[in-house]
């Protein structure tokens, strides 16, 4: 460094200051990224400051590396590149300056340039403010909410020369609302009212704590009519905020239920046809979910190239896997055990136990790591307070796409007629040359393989262990009790309920107090009614 | 007649002789009482393992007073009764010397009758609520003022935190937790209604409606930041929400008391990237005993990608010191042990000396690490000192008056220092 100093001293003298200052601070950039990889954590944010001033073409290759994690340096000659790690796992360097590719080396090569939360939030806000030029709507839309959170000034100076020549709807509305905070902070008292007014429809929070910061800045008592109409705006601004606000809040809750209700859908459904159809206790149902969620592990262990189509191919294959292994039980053990549902209950009790232990011995005791492919992270946002997960809106499909094939099989399919007959009067179907016990043995596939294919999508919300199974079978036997056992559109019903209910009440009450408030509920409902919500009636029923 | 004599007499000696000779060569016995099956396997296994891997490289150094040391492992299940059972069973069955063992408080406090009743010495290797101080428990995790209190001061004066969100699990361990945290940032000067407080059963898996209003609340325009005491494997789906409701760790930071290496070697850590746990280890901190423990643990275990993690330090700093105890009192006997623990400085694996203090805790650095992309953590913040683990919170109204010392005078784990008494309870 010190090497260096004469030769900026001497760019410094060589030029003449007011005409090449710009051309003078990009000169300095070296010499700011040499200082990079030195630099204590807390000295960091004036050397970025620094970096970001020289306006250099340079500073987005240095700046968004470093955000991301992926500035390093080399150990030999603290050269600052930035390294991306390519599919055959080698480490590629650029040289951040020349923009050179250099040759690939081995991580021990090169060590990290240290950020922590607070320079990420700092260069993400230099970032956005060099974006908001950027000739890309969506990047100017994004550069442009960053500003909305966290002004400063350049961004807003840069706005105001900006807005006149935007052509995009949307950014441009973004742009005037970021003004209009500013007027409403900074303006006279005419101007902070058209700004109140007008804000008064935006449901950005950052809107909203500015309005409520300005009614807290007026004097309680102010006498003049100015100050008083202000006073009202704003308050009503604040108001009809809220309003709106609790109803998008309404409409969260709304989704938030469906969305575990249809995870209840997804795990007791399969129960619907072995426990409700069948009239088997099955306590290693879990354990056919957790089979299906282990198979989603191997299958991205298998292909790692393909992660984004893992899961498509995880649904056919956990079907097979757990349909497979029920067909195993069902012709091992509980067939056995017909008419005995006591014997049947620890029987499959202690099934569940042996296939825990089995993927303990297997996979180990922790959990897998079950990747989620990029289509499925993220959310979707439809206004500044309301967005709903991918993950979970996909899940909400899913579960009715798989609702409504069983119901297909079971309706229009020579198997689902056998099923119904057996399951309705198996002496009846016997004597019409249905073969029950082969029937008994593919009901029981079917069912498995469904919780199976669910276990597929409970890999995205929760852990793959050993202990997956047991959080949702004593959920999956309530579901089906509560929608009437033998009734798919009662179990449909039920689950949905359940997930609603148990959102409504979880933000007032917590998630532990709303889940005993639901079980004691559904507890009393099953006194009153026995038979769940859709009994069956008829001959069947008996 | 005489001959007779002789015989009857040199035959006793001979027995004498040879029972003394039977018991040099009997061993010393380690009990792991560490649940190897249900919700907390996860987490304790690799203790068990520890312990074990401790053993092992001890005997192979010749053991301990000329005797090898024999692991007796039970397994009491993640099933809190079973502790005090296997505890009990441990000690007056097997007659082990010392236990190594529990994870949860619940688990603990339900072997602690058993440990003063029978008189055992265990060790415990977890980060806890304190108020407990038993002259048979040693605690090698940290104490709340060597975890929480210096995380919060972190929050309050280097992020800036004005509101505050504790979600812990709903069980001891944060109740306490956040009641002192809760005290505490009251006397910093945080108003009520910035604080929200929430708890969730082990093993929560849907966090949608939890973090929707972390997200409402901290969008308040005042930094907030998250205090989780969330256990287990219920952080990673609550993770998992966060980053797909779009809250960063520059938003909204989350710093968790439970959340170490092991958690997230079960996970893709790029949602989390930025946020922070507070231990007195991380296996990213560069020495030559640090160093040296994840080879040996490496070798031990057989698996490259298997992490290191504070607990894990804990139990090797408890298990050092015991044998450092035991080589001095020149017993296992556990009145003598446990005189002889207090005071006995063993290196750390972060650099600095581990000091067993006449309350049972120990004096350790408080590290603050921010998540890497690899499941790793960035220390970004250290205390300049180790810190004396105080058993009884002086944040809480009902212990502040207390303190612990197993020493002469005193020898009580809750002395009431306005009074001059002990109070009486037994731990």
């Amino acid at each position: 460094m010190l090497r260096l100093f004469p030769l900026l001293l001497f760019f410094v003298m060589s030029f003449n200051a007011s005409a090449a200052v710009s051309e003078t601070q990009q000169s300095a950039l070296p010499l700011l990224v040499e200082q990079l990889p030195n630099t204590k954590l807390n000295k960091m944010a004036p050397l970025i400051e620094q970096i970001a001033a020289t306006s250099a073409p340079q500073v987005r290759a240095i700046l968004q590396p470093l955000m991301d994690g992926d500035l390093y340096y080399l150990k030999t000659n603290k050269r600052v590149v930035s390294v991306y790690k390519n599919e055959q796992k080698q480490y590629q360097l650029t040289d951040v300056l020349s923009a050179e590719a250099l040759p690939a080396v081995k991580k021990s090569a090169i060590k990290k340039v240290r950020t922590n939360n607070r320079l990420r939030g700092q260069i993400r806000d230099l970032l956005a403010n060099l974006d908001l030029t950027n000739t890309d709507t969506d990047i100017r839309i994004a550069a442009l909410k960053q500003l909305l959170d966290n002004p400063n000034q350049a961004g807003l100076v840069a706005v105001n020369k900006l807005i006149k020549a935007e052509k995009d709807e949307d950014a441009r509305e973004l742009m005037s609302v970021i003004l209009l905070i500013e007027q409403l902070q900074t303006g006279s008292i005419a101007e902070k009212l058209s700004a109140a007014k007008q804000l008064s429809n935006r449901l950005e929070p950052t809107v909203k704590n500015a309005l409520v910061k300005q009614l807290g800045s007026l004097p309680s008592n102010a006498a003049d009519a100015e100050t008083k109409e202000l006073k009202t705006v704003l308050s009503n601004a604040i108001d009809s905020i809220e309003q709106q606000a609790s109803v998008f809040s309404l409409a969260e809750n709304l989704f938030f239920g469906l969305s575990l209700g249809s995870v209840l859908l997804l795990a007791a459904i399969g129960l619907a046809i072995t426990f409700g159809v069948m009239g088997v206790i099955n306590m290693a149902h879990g354990e056919m979910m957790m089979l299906g969620a282990y198979t989603t592990y191997v299958i991205q262990q298998t292909f790692p190239n393909l992660i984004e189509y893992s899961l498509l191919m995880a649904v056919p294959a956990a079907f097979l896997v757990s349909g497979f292994v029920g067909v195993l039980i069902e012709r091992g053990v509980i067939r056995f055990l017909k008419g005995r549902p006591l014997e049947t209950l620890l029987a499959t009790f202690g099934i569940s136990l042996i296939l825990q232990q089995l993927v303990r011995s297997v996979f180990s005791p922790l959990n897998r790591q079950v990747e989620a492919p990029q289509w499925m992270s993220g959310s979707l946002e439809i206004n500044p307070i309301l967005s709903l997960t991918y993950n979970r809106l996909y899940i909400i499909l899913f579960a009715l796409m798989v609702f409504f094939s069983l119901l297909m099989i079971l309706k229009n399919s020579s198997l689902g007629l056998h099923v119904r007959a057996v399951s309705q009067n198996r002496d009846m179907a016997r004597a019409l040359s249905v073969k029950s016990s082969w029937v008994d043995a593919i009901t029981f596939g079917l069912g498995s393989g469904i919780a199976g294919v669910a276990g597929v999508a409970l890999s995205q919300l929760t852990n793959v262990g050993p202990n997956l199974g047991q959080a949702y079978i004593i959920d999956s036997f309530l579901v089906v009790v509560f929608g009437g056992v033998g009734n798919l559109w009662g179990t449909l019903v039920a689950a949905m309920t359940m997930g609603t209910f148990n959102k409504i009440l979880e933000p007032s009450m917590g998630p532990v107090l709303a889940n005993i408030i639901v079980l004691v509920s559904l507890v009393l409902f099953i006194q009153k009614r026995p038979k769940g919500l859709f009994p069956q009636k008829g001959r069947a029923a008996e | 007649m005489k001959l007779k004599k002789l015989i009857v007499a040199s035959s006793i000696v001979a027995t004498g002789l040879m029972t003394n000779f039977a018991y040099a060569a009997d061993n010393i016995k380690v009990g792991v009482l560490h649940s190897l099956s249900g919700t907390m396997a996860i987490s304790e296994t690799t203790l068990k393992d520890t312990v074990l891997m401790m053993i092992e490289d001890q005997n192979a150094k010749g053991g301990l007073l000329g005797k090898q040391l024999e692991p007796v492992v039970v397994d009491p299940a993640s099933n809190w009764p079973l502790f005090a059972e296997k505890g009990r069973e441990l000690l007056a069955k097997d007659k082990v010397d010392v236990i190594f063992g529990s994870w949860t408080s619940v688990s603990r406090k339900s072997v602690l009758p058993v440990l003063e009743e029978l008189n055992g010495l265990m060790f415990y290797p977890v980060q806890y609520e304190g108020e407990e101080s038993s002259k048979n428990v040693f605690y090698t995790g940290a104490a709340p003022n060597q975890q929480a209190i210096p995380a919060v001061d972190y929050l309050i004066n280097d992020i800036g935190a004005k509101r505050f969100i504790l979600l812990g699990t709903d069980y001891v361990y944060p109740r306490t937790t956040n009641k002192i945290l809760e005290a505490y940032l009251m006397a910093q000067g945080v108003k009520s209604e910035d604080i929200m407080i929430n708890y969730t059963p082990f093993g929560h898996s849907d966090w949608q409606n939890i973090v929707a209003d972390v997200k409402r609340f901290g969008s308040e325009g005042k930094q907030t930041a998250v205090i989780s005491t969330v256990n287990g494997d219920a952080n990673i789906p609550f993770y998992k929400e966060l980053g797909n409701q779009g809250i960063s760790a520059e938003d909204i930071p989350v710093i968790a008391f439970s959340v170490g290496e092991e958690e997230l070697s079960g996970f893709d850590a790029k949602p989390l990237v930025g946020h922070l746990a507070a231990w007195n280890y991380f296996q990213s901190v560069e020495t030559e005993e640090n160093e040296a423990f994840i080879a040996q643990w490496k070798k031990y275990i057989g698996d490259d990608k298997r992490v290191t993690n504070d607990p894990m330090e804990a139990t090797y700093i408890g298990f050092k010191m015991w044998v450092k105890a035991v080589e001095k009192a020149g017993t296992t006997d556990v009145d003598a042990v446990e005189q002889a623990m207090i005071g006995i400085a063993v290196p750390n694996l972060t650099g600095g000396i581990a000091v067993m203090n006449a309350n049972h805790h120990l004096s350790k650095p408080v590290l603050i690490g921010e998540i890497q992309e690899d499941g790793q953590f960035e220390v970004v913040w250290e205390t300049p000192d180790t810190v004396i683990g105080d058993a009884w919170s002086d944040f809480l109204p009902s212990s502040k008056n207390l303190v612990s010392d197993w020493t002469a005078p005193i020898k009580c784990g809750n002395f009431d220092v306005t009074t001059a008494k002990c109070s009486g309870q037994k731990f």
